[in-house]
């Protein structure tokens, strides 16, 4: 049996323009520990689903125990005795922990041999559920450990799981661990995918770090010093180049949120209560990971929801130009005049004036400079560059005192991020209006602003800008817990 | 060979033919088809036409039974608001049952087709019956309650009229008013809808839906008033599924749903001529209207697959 | 009065909830693979049609199987739309269902002989199982149906337990729920779909066969009237499980006959109460009982 368990070698992997791997290298020692880290769209998920056999890689090797593979589904790699705990789990709800165990198998299916299966891998391995029980009904420690039974009671010895302590309480946290080294202990292989670095240090065997599609760092993690991971994670490339504004700090309020708090669906607390205060003039950087509470933050913000207790005060409209920019910003088979006349379609009245509306869109094209083929085009024939022109346009048109900006520049190449972050900039600039900015590129934000808030786990705090202007660790640190 | 002669005969053959079987048959299909493309532009699955036509009928008929004495313009102007309203509200039930109650509407109105068939059965042999209480229909209607003919010697009446004005009202309201363009907006997009629009979905949709049902009930009220002059059952052969590929052919525009009513019209009208002269049967029909549905449905998949595959 | 009017409307019930119950199972599983099949109806006048011409050719045996494929054939165009190629759901299953209306109207009028038209066909007559016919009242309601009746009283519990029971039925619900999930535990949810909707079709075509060899013994244009949509009701009404689906059935099945009955004991109510007394009832428990709670997560989808 070879010594890895998993070796993935070069691995490219692109959906459309986008690249998302870009030569990744990931060797995973049998019965060790491995963390993957890196942050949000450096890969990592996308390089574990090939694994996995979810997706296919489009150039590349790799080696499953020293055997060359490619799984062309999840079949596949099941049989191959791999399992993978998702980040958003794939359990079937309406089923029971056994079914759901249960599930992909043959023949007869016998509740009473699921679910002794299921309190069989339960007794080994310390992870105990109750098999009748509804996925539904299950708090979330529970489900994600039903996932985790899943792929063991298929026989897997190797176990990816991608971002499980996200949603685990501390002490949740803890007994995960305890498995995983028991798991190791006894021969297994796990892959753990995090962005919390002290957490990978604290149990992992070996580190692999992915950044923007590229392994930057792989090692054992006993060698490998905090700092270093971190400098690795977000790299080291300074600002690019234009001067940073200098925030006034006297202007008129023009948002503030005094202990507001949002809670979800479910009942927990996205956002813990929150004060905060920006003034006329500036622009605040957002950063955080996936789920931090940057979402519901910049919603508050922009008075898409309310807050479930404390106050928002903000100006009566305010621009949102969310992540989504095709399911939440624009219609795509709607013309650039249509999509303009769409920010206010909720208080149109009567006829609607298409003339106005159509000089309106060809003020925000030749205002943001938007290259279209004119405002009858769709919306869809835009490159994503010029879509996200338009809607920070059309915003700061329809609100031009605050504009509230979701990873605006997501999935834009490098000439239309620097129009749309010019565009930012002007705001603050003409000193009329406030910016708040989310980005989950630390060298955006920096480039923008020096007033920068850290979203962790639904907390709000501001980092004060460092004495040395290129020492970018105090946000490192914040986005990934390390400093708490 | 013999039958498709017959067939172009049927439907365009002569003035005849144009005007009292094509354009007679075209006028429910043209109600109910935009009656299906208002609703699919919503977002909506209306298959419920069917019984917002009969629902539609059976007002129409109880207004022109029920107001004897009275000038006919004033009584048809009551039968086609008594067809609206009543398809209006055989909607609103689903409309509410969705909204309130989270009920699939395509599951809701099928089952709204099925009571409606049963009441107006129930109507023709109880309430509505004919005065000699043999027949399962109507009395016949008075004069006052018989739609104008458009042109004299043909059967072609007031409500192809209706319906081409319909056409332009709906597209009007659709393209130039602040209402239309939110129902568009809410079925081409209902997230960013709600979220950069800051429109009502739930709300914009249901009124779309009841806006619907009306106009299938207005269909309903031009078949009793313009031709049948009289309620029975069977008074709308499956004309809710035949609009469904009415108002896709015409790419859910209301000014082309007039084209393409006006073409399964004739398909009808030719239909029965080749039944009649050359004794193919109309049904026929059918299977030209499902081959272009599954075309259409075809077509789009694919189109939408090339434009993927560009990268767009 | 039980002689002459109870039992004659608990046989009627059972006949008219035969072919129901083909169609409703045949939905049920495809609705359990998050499948609606608007084509049933579609299904169920080719059953009608293949099952005439084919029992005219070999028999009532044979008919019955010309039936299933007929319908087969059927849903199979629909599987390719809407599994291969992606296609509306709703659009695809109408289209189905105006196509196999329209083809079996136009043989029935250019072909008759074919289908046997004038002619007597093979058909299948109640038989009276040995012993359990002599049960007073039981005897002759249940166990003196004709042949497709008692293939119903095996199959339903053959389905039910093959649902619970089975892998293959886990998967069905699964792919039902959440076909990314039943992806992700290794699941071919196309190919379950797929099979699913082969499986709805061959039992539409062999309601229509019952139709035709069991009860009517002629084809006619259109007489499946409605039956396929009706089956859509039976479902929601029986909660998407087996034995709730036959039951829906029975009560579709004794709405029907109680029309007979009424009109038979000479009372004032009219006929078509009963007749949408089934549909209302679905639509009550659609909105009192949260029907989408109970309705595989991704129907229609």
């Amino acid at each position: 049996m070879s010594a890895l368990a998993l070796s993935l070698t070069d691995i490219h992997k692109s959906f459309g323009d986008t690249r998302a791997l870009d030569g990744a290298t990931c060797r995973v020692r049998r019965g060790s520990i491995h963390a993957l880290l890196g942050e949000n769209g450096a890969g990592k998920s996308t390089l574990m689903r090939i694994a996995f056999g979810m997706l296919t890689a489009d150039r590349g090797s790799y080696e499953r125990d020293g055997h060359p593979v490619r799984f062309a589904s999840e079949r596949e790699s099941i049989a191959a005795g791999i399992g993978m705990v998702h980040q958003h789990f794939m359990l079937i709800p309406a089923f029971t922990v056994a079914e759901n165990v249960a599930l992909g198998g043959h023949g007869r299916f016998r509740a009473s041999d699921a679910a002794a299966a299921v309190r069989r891998v339960g007794e080994a391995t310390g992870l105990a559920l109750d098999p009748q029980a509804r996925i539904a009904d299950l708090p979330i420690g529970a489900q994600q450990r039903a996932e985790i039974v899943r792929a063991l009671a298929h026989d897997a010895d190797t176990v990816i799981l991608d971002e499980p302590t996200a949603v685990l309480t501390p002490s949740e946290s803890e007994e995960l661990y305890r498995w995983m080294r028991r798991f190791a202990a006894g021969g297994g292989t796990v892959v753990l995918i995090t962005h919390r670095v002290r957490e990978a240090l604290g149990v992992a065997d070996d580190v692999s770090v992915l950044r923007r599609g590229r392994t930057v760092l792989a090692g054992a993690a006993h060698a490998l010093v905090e700092d270093a991971v971190v400098a690795a994670i977000v790299g080291e490339a300074l600002p690019a180049g234009g001067d940073t504004p200098v925030n006034a700090t006297d202007g008129s309020v023009v948002f503030a949120l005094r202990g507001a708090s949002v809670r979800d669906a479910a009942g927990r607390e996205r956002l813990r209560p929150t004060d905060l205060v920006v003034r006329e003039g500036e622009v605040l950087g957002v950063l955080g990971v996936e789920g931090a509470g940057q979402r519901e933050l910049l919603r508050v913000l922009a008075g898409r929801i309310a807050p479930t207790s404390g106050q928002v005060q903000r100006p009566p409209t305010v621009g949102f130009v969310p992540e989504d920019r095709l399911e939440d910003a624009v219609i795509p088979e709607f013309t650039l005049t249509e999509n303009y006349a769409l920010a206010h379609a909720g208080a149109l009245r009567g006829r609607v004036a298409w003339a106005r509306e159509h000089d309106g869109a060809e003020q925000v094209v030749a205002q943001y400079d938007v290259r279209a083929a004119g405002v009858g085009a769709p919306m869809r024939a835009l490159s994503g560059g010029n879509q996200q022109r338009f809607v920070v346009g059309r915003e700061r048109q329809r609100a031009p005192e605050a504009l509230v900006a979701e990873n605006p520049t997501r999935g834009l190449d490098l000439r239309a991020t620097a129009r749309v972050l010019a565009t930012i900039r002007e705001l603050a600039r003409t000193g009329q209006g406030a910016a708040v900015v989310y980005s989950t590129d630390l060298d955006e934000i920096l480039a923008l602003t020096r007033r920068v808030v850290v979203c962790f786990d639904g907390a709000v705090r501001e980092i004060p800008p460092p004495a040395d202007p290129t020492d970018r660790s105090p946000y490192a640190r914040a986005l990934v817990g390390t400093d708490a | 060979m013999e039958a498709l002669l017959a067939f172009w005969d049927g439907a365009f053959g002569s003035t005849f033919a144009v005007l009292s079987a094509t354009l007679v048959r075209a006028t429910p299909l043209l109600f109910v088809g935009l009656a299906v493309a208002l609703a699919f532009r919503a977002g909506l699955l209306n298959i419920g036409a069917e019984g917002q036509l009969i629902l539609g009928a059976i007002g129409a008929s109880a207004v022109a039974l029920g107001m004897p004495g009275w000038p006919r313009p004033l009584v048809v102007l009551c039968m086609l608001a008594a067809g609206a309203l009543a398809g209006g509200f055989w909607a609103g039930i689903a409309a509410v049952l969705r909204r309130r109650f989270h009920v699939l509407e395509v599951i809701s109105t099928i089952m709204l087709n099925f009571i409606a068939a049963a009441f107006v059965s129930w109507m023709v042999r109880g309430p509505l019956q004919e005065p000699t209480r043999v027949y399962p229909m109507s009395e016949s209607f008075a004069a006052a309650a018989r739609f104008p003919f458009l042109v004299p010697g043909q059967r072609l009446h007031l409500g192809f009229a209706l319906g081409v004005i319909a056409a332009g009202c709906l597209w009007f309201v659709l393209r130039h008013t602040a209402a239309g363009f939110r129902i568009r907006a809410v079925g081409a997009g209902p997230r960013a809808a709600a979220s950069a629009g800051g429109i009502d979905v739930s709300r914009v949709t249901a009124r779309a839906f009841i806006a619907s049902g009306a106009l299938a009930g207005l269909a309903g009220a031009s078949e009793v008033g313009g031709v049948t002059w009289a309620l029975y059952e069977g008074i709308s052969p499956g004309y809710g599924y035949t609009a469904i590929a009415v108002a896709l052919l015409a790419r859910l525009d209301p000014r082309w749903v007039v084209a393409t009513a006006i073409g399964f019209g004739a398909l009808e009208a030719g239909g029965a001529a080749m039944q009649r002269t050359a004794g193919v049967p109309a049904v026929a029909v059918q299977i030209v209207t499902a081959t272009t549905l599954l075309a259409v449905l075809g077509a789009t998949r694919w189109r939408a697959r090339r434009r993927r595959e560009a990268g767009a | 009065m039980l002689e002459l009017l109870i039992i004659p409307f608990l046989e009627a019930t059972i006949r008219t909830a035969t072919p129901l119950a083909f169609a409703a199972l045949g939905e049920l599983v495809a609705e359990r693979a998050g499948v609606i099949n608007l084509g049933m109806e579609g299904a169920i006048i080719a059953g009608c049609l293949g099952g005439a011409a084919a029992a005219l050719a070999g028999g009532s045996g044979v008919g019955y199987l010309g039936a299933a494929a007929a319908g087969l054939a059927l849903a199979a165009v629909f599987a390719v739309f809407v599994v291969r190629i992606g296609s509306d759901q709703i659009i695809t299953g109408t289209a189905i269902t105006v196509l196999g209306l329209g083809v079996t109207g136009t043989v029935f009028h250019l072909a008759p002989a074919l289908v046997g038209v004038g002619e007597t066909l093979p058909t299948t007559g109640p038989i009276a199982v040995p012993l359990l016919s002599r049960i007073p009242v039981i005897g002759r309601v249940l166990f003196t149906q004709p042949a497709p009746t008692y293939a119903l009283y095996a199959l339903v519990p053959l389905v039910a337990w093959w649902m619970r029971h089975s892998h293959a039925g886990l998967a069905l619900r699964a792919v039902g729920e959440s076909p990314a999930a039943a992806a992700a535990a290794g699941v071919a949810s196309s190919r379950v779909r797929a099979l699913a909707i082969a499986f709805s079709g061959a039992m539409g075509g062999l309601c229509g066969g019952t139709l035709v060899l069991a009860q009517v013994g002629s084809f006619n244009e259109n007489m499946s009237a409605g039956r396929g949509f009706i089956a859509i009701a039976i479902v929601v009404l029986g909660r998407w499980t087996p034995w709730g689906t036959a039951g829906a059935a029975l009560v579709f099945g004794a709405a029907f006959a109680l029309q007979y009955l009424v009109q038979s004991l000479g009372l004032a109510l009219p006929y078509q109460l009963f007749l949408a007394m089934p549909y209302v009832l679905t639509l009550v428990l659609l909105a009192t009982l949260r029907g989408r709670a109970v309705a595989p997560a991704h129907l229609g989808r």
